[in-house]
């Protein structure tokens, strides 16, 4: 009892503030940049963006218009009263209108694309966390054999091209030039979503790509890392007794070696989630998945400045929930982050 | 610097990774000179025919903005790579501050401040917070987006420069230093920074191809100031202008064999020199905790 206390107050609240703090950093430079930037009155910008459209208004509509827009967006008062107020539209969830589509609230079209991107997230983020872990460590612990020299060469090959060139060359070679996928999109044309064997069979045809190329980027990076942590290990006296026990190699592997890489393993899952969260929205910008990456895509597009803000500011948020969820997984993969000693 | 030169010739003479690496990144720096020789001015266009295959007056073919694909890339390529040194070398200056002072304070609260901010830049995903600030700031220039980068690329490098500090602080000279009334600052400009040097050329080549990375994403987007050649800008072109329907293939075939190149060598370079500074830890990658 006395442990977990001193565990909820060590690991714990550690790991909160983080998650708290990237909230809070996150949310304030949102907040800050259209501030900062000189001419980027967000009223003044959707007024432009109406006038741009071809809308004609006379000059009092104009202003009275300003003024509900200052008010919408709480540009009205001092900095500080402006922050209090961004904070809390922001925890009631209110991120205000798109422009481009008024004026379907900027919640809505995330929560329309949100599933999307989730799945497309976390089957791969799981997927090739679990394969590039598994297989680094068989690699890592014998360090041989044919296959393991050919994933080692596809994985560092793989690792420095710029996330965005590789999913374009797959999108090159698998669509353009060979015609096996689709182009983009999430499932074909016409159909309806629903549970059908068919639009399953569709949505599974059109996420190959895509998923495709996060999870070859994704396994590279975690084989190698994993790789390095149980090749260190298997270098340890622990291990060199375990063989000279008669320990099969299997169970030296399981319960060993790979079980002492985990935690590092898992701390790497929660750090980068941040970058694969980037990955995946880079990925469906490339393939057209109709998930938070082409929403964030199509607003630049028409200059929708709200949508691109809720957008980020929701991206924020997810992250650092996400970050935390993983983080708290932790202990239980490693107990010694439960026993902090006095 | 005469033990500098002698690691780099060992290097070349037995890694074969740093050998390639440092081929072709030559290679690629001559090609950037040639920059300085081109005929044609990188923001003139229309001074040869539009979109034609390679030939030998146009080695590498012309656009669809008749420029020549050849010379525009040298340009392209330079830009990118000052673009690249810019970002690294404001965020070293951030990194080593804030990893020597989280470093050599260890144990205090400053240290743990520090890091806390340190995981929090590193969790925060920066994506959808550039694309913001570029949608709002369309004005800004490749510059300003290199300091605003340095200012996101520092939190990796710090923690690892501030446990490097850490276990030169436990070293024996740092107390002869100090008991001998030497200053903090001589014994870490003199003393510390020869240490970490190797830490830092390496995370200076990684840090390099996460904003050249970055850079390229955000000019296919279209978030970049576009009418200055980059490899980013050149390949928003080709795609803008459907180099894939059309059947150009050189518009998009060149710049990308060019990226592909430039990140292999300093992926290499990268990865000799982290093993040549610890040779237990193969690679350390670009987003990882393997300390």
């Amino acid at each position: 009892m006395k442990n977990f206390v001193r565990f909820l107050s060590k690991y714990f609240i550690t790991r909160l503030l983080i998650s708290l703090l990237v909230i809070f950093i996150g949310v304030s430079i949102v907040f800050l940049i259209p501030r900062l930037v000189p001419g980027a009155n967000p009223a003044e910008m959707a007024i432009r963006r109406l006038q741009m459209s071809g809308a004609y208004l006379p000059a009092e509509s104009m202003e009275k218009m300003k003024q509900a827009l200052l008010k919408l967006y709480g540009l009205e008062g001092s900095l500080l009263s402006q922050y209090i107020t961004f904070w809390r539209e922001l925890l009631k969830g209110n991120l205000g209108p798109s422009f481009a589509s008024f004026p379907t609230p900027v919640i809505t079209l995330i929560s329309r694309s949100l599933p999307w991107t989730v799945g497309l997230l976390a089957l791969t983020a799981i997927l090739s966390w679990g394969v590039g872990t598994i297989l680094g460590g068989i690699a890592g612990y014998k360090n041989r054999g044919v296959w393991v020299r050919v994933v080692e060469i596809v994985s560092n090959a793989v690792r420095p091209v710029p996330y965005y060139i590789l999913a374009l060359l797959l999108l090159i070679l698998f669509a353009y030039v060979l015609h096996w996928f689709p182009t983009g999109g999430a499932y074909r044309i016409g159909l309806t979503p629903t549970l059908s064997w068919n639009f399953v069979k569709s949505v599974v045809k059109y996420g190959f790509l895509p998923a495709l190329s996060l999870i070859i980027v994704g396994i590279g990076a975690w084989f190698l890392n994993m790789r390095n942590l149980v090749s260190n290990i298997t270098g340890e006296y622990f291990v060199s007794f375990a063989r000279q026990m008669g320990l099969k190699d299997s169970i030296i592997l399981k319960s060993y070696v790979m079980r002492l890489a985990m935690p590092a393993q898992l701390t790497g899952l929660g750090l980068q989630l941040g970058f694969i969260f980037n990955g995946t929205i880079i990925t469906e910008i490339v393939f057209n998945y109709p998930g938070l990456g082409t929403l964030i895509y199509t607003a630049i597009m028409q200059s929708d400045y709200n949508l691109v803000m809720g957008t980020t500011l929701f991206s924020i948020v997810a992250v650092a929930l996400a970050t935390l969820i993983v983080d708290l997984l932790l202990p239980f993969i490693d107990p010694r982050i439960q026993y902090v000693p006095s | 610097m005469r033990a500098f030169a002698n690691t780099v010739r060992k290097l070349f003479k037995t890694d074969l990774r740093f050998r390639f690496g440092l081929i072709v990144l030559g290679l690629l720096l001559i090609f950037v000179l040639l920059s300085f020789f081109s005929p044609y001015d990188p923001r003139s266009s229309y001074y040869a025919p539009i979109s034609r295959p390679p030939s030998l007056k146009h080695i590498f073919g012309t656009n669809g903005r008749g420029q020549d694909l050849f010379w525009l890339l040298t340009f392209a390529l330079k830009n990118s790579l000052v673009f690249g040194l810019e970002v690294a070398l404001l965020s070293r200056v951030i990194a080593i501050i804030i990893g020597v002072i989280a470093g050599y304070r260890g144990g205090a609260i400053i240290d743990s401040i520090l890091m806390l901010f340190c995981d929090t830049f590193v969790v925060l995903p920066i994506f959808p917070i550039l694309v913001f600030l570029r949608l709002i700031a369309r004005g800004m220039t490749f510059s300003t987006l290199a300091v605003v980068l340095a200012l996101f690329g520092w939190p990796w490098d710090a923690r690892l420069i501030r446990s490097q500090v850490l276990s030169l602080r436990e070293q024996k000279y740092t107390l002869t230093a100090v008991f001998s009334g030497r200053s903090i600052f001589g014994l870490i400009f003199s003393e510390y920074l020869l240490h970490i040097l190797p830490i830092i050329l390496a995370t200076t080549i990684n840090n390099m191809l996460w904003s050249l990375g970055l850079e390229i994403t955000l000019s296919i987007l279209g978030l970049a100031p576009l009418d200055i050649p980059t490899m980013g800008t050149v390949t928003y072109w080709a795609i803008q202008q459907q180099a894939m329907v059309t059947g150009a293939w050189w518009w998009i075939f060149f710049p990308i064999i060019f990226i592909v190149l430039l990140f292999t060598s300093l992926y290499l370079l990268f990865t000799s020199i982290t093993s040549f500074i610890n040779p237990r830890l193969r690679s350390i990658n670009a987003g990882e905790v393997s300390r």
